[in-house]
């Protein structure tokens, strides 16, 4: 058994908003570059889930533990789970990548700047290093030429590439991925998806919230459908899309399909 | 005709040009509201930061400042740092003249400008949490995911944002700031208002005094908004040249004073 078996090692997660208990109990193991998508319908609690790998929701009930630090809490020295403090918690976070469906980039730093904050903030690498790294991410999501851009002059499907690029500048263990493409132009949807291509063929680790069909059977590793707070069932791209067992998959997909 | 005539030879010999007196009354209003809307900017950020601090106490302590300073006249707190800190403290906490290091500074400009600055920091507390507000929850996710910690995510991220929003109201405080520096002629100040009263009371001309001294307020407002007018451009051109390469929007915007390089 290597060292990391999974990436992520989600049991029995439970998340409540006030008196709506959103995730009844959601179990999901992701090993080293494998890449997940989940899918569902909006209210499944797929989102919600996402939102607990990177602890931007805190779980009621469960444990999840992410390239092996378990995700909000710690143990101390008597061996009991304390909450882990922010400032671990963020270096936790550094991480884990995360791209979010409104790409949320910083409208008064330009692409380059939105790249190398953290990378400087929060690594403390030197600008020259941090730049360099930008600029060959801009280069792999092909934006070079709008390295001094600010993000408003941007379309939507540039923006998201800069978010990715964003992230990867942190050199995550995982990707997460919020329907990221859903607040697109049709015309732009393609080339974000070609950048999560690429990097899901260059072994990156990635779990993917999206309604993206196509992308998820050709690209993912497992497919995961989530249906009222649970995962009613997942299997491989070639099962989940020619035999769907389950009724609500079944209705679903052929919704969508 | 009723027997009252307007002097126009006091009221242009006040004006123009204002003597030694008054230009340094002048020079006395638009320092103290300088000071003290500086102080109350950096107030208001304390106590808004204050106020979504996840320790009670600290959100608890902001709430009754603004409470507090919101809720009584400006002119009784003015008395109440003035007078009120002799009665508590057993000593006179602004006596007529104080040396500091290599300036003397009267005692009742520096308590004016303390009482200012306290007051204009309860308002401003209100104006930037309104900022922060209105800054999407989404930057400071954004922030969070790539490691920032809550407050270099704050000063880094969500302030720049919200000082764009800050900015208008802003304006506003500092033109209410030049203003009512002249409620200091209560503790003797000689500010313009002062200064007026002053003329007034050994001439007995308080119509051209005051409509002099009105004419010197409006001076100061008008002089701000051309200076109002002219930041809010440069707020708006950073939009319009967002592609333009050079130093950032912050830095563009507000130089060293939050989070440059």
């Amino acid at each position: 058994m290597s060292l990391q078996q999974y990436i992520v090692d989600a049991q029995d997660v439970h998340k409540r908003f006030g008196r709506v208990e959103v995730l009844k109990g959601v179990t999901l193991q992701v090993k080293p570059q494998e890449v997940v998508c989940i899918i569902g319908a909006s209210g499944s609690g797929k989102t919600t889930f996402l939102r607990t790998l990177n602890a931007l929701e805190t779980i009621d009930q469960g444990t999840i533990v992410v390239n092996g630090h378990r995700v909000g809490w710690t143990q101390d020295k008597n061996g009991s789970w304390v909450k882990l403090k922010e400032r671990a918690m963020a270096e936790i976070r550094s991480e884990i990548g995360f791209v979010f469906q409104r790409f949320n980039l910083w409208p008064h730093m330009t692409a380059l700047e939105n790249i190398i904050e953290a990378p400087t903030r929060v690594r403390g690498q030197s600008k020259d290093e941090a730049i360099a790294t930008a600029e060959e991410l801009l280069r792999r999501v092909k934006l070079s030429d709008k390295r001094d851009v600010y993000p408003g002059r941007l379309s939507g499907g540039q923006q998201q590439r800069v978010a990715i690029a964003r992230s990867l500048a942190m050199k995550p263990a995982l990707m997460l991925f919020d329907e990221p493409t859903s607040a697109l132009d049709p015309e732009t949807i393609g080339e974000v998806l070609d950048v999560m291509k690429e990097l899901a063929l260059g072994g990156m680790t990635m779990v993917c919230v999206t309604h993206e069909m196509g992308f998820a059977r050709e690209v993912s590793d497992r497919v995961v459908m989530m249906d009222g707070g649970v995962i009613i069932e997942e299997g491989t791209p070639e099962h989940f899309f020619s035999n769907p067992t389950h009724e609500r998959t079944k209705q679903f997909l052929s919704k969508i399909l | 005709m009723i027997g009252i005539t307007f002097d126009w030879k006091v009221f242009f010999d006040y004006l123009l040009p204002p003597d030694r007196l008054t230009r340094s009354a002048l020079y006395l209003t638009l320092g103290i509201s300088i000071v003290a809307q500086f102080f109350g900017v950096v107030f208001g950020l304390v106590s808004a930061l204050m106020q979504r601090s996840k320790y009670r106490v600290l959100r608890f302590a902001s709430g009754v400042y603004v409470w507090f300073f919101r809720g009584t006249p400006v002119i009784v707190q003015i008395f109440f740092i003035y007078f009120g800190a002799n009665l508590f403290l057993g000593y006179d906490l602004f006596p007529r003249t104080l040396h500091l290091l290599f300036i003397s500074i009267d005692g009742a400009v520096l308590a004016g400008a303390v009482a200012l600055s306290i007051n204009e920091g309860a308002y401003m507390s209100e104006i930037v949490r309104a900022g922060i507000t209105a800054v999407d929850g989404g930057q400071m996710e954004a922030a969070k995911t790539v490691g920032l910690t809550q407050s270099q995510a704050m000063r880094r991220i969500v302030l720049p944002q919200a000082a764009r929003v800050i900015m208008p109201p802003l304006g506003n405080e500092f033109n209410n700031m030049l203003k009512t520096t002249s409620l200091l002629a209560f503790i003797s100040v000689r500010e313009l208002f002062q200064d007026a009263e002053i003329r007034y009371s050994s001439s007995f001309k308080p119509v051209e005094y005051f409509s002099g001294v009105a004419v010197l307020y409006l001076f100061l407002t008008t002089l701000w908004s051309f200076v109002q007018r002219a930041i809010e451009r440069k707020f708006s051109e950073s939009d319009r040249d967002a592609t333009v390469e050079g130093p950032g929007w912050t830095r563009r915007n507000f130089g060293r004073l939050v989070g440059g390089h």
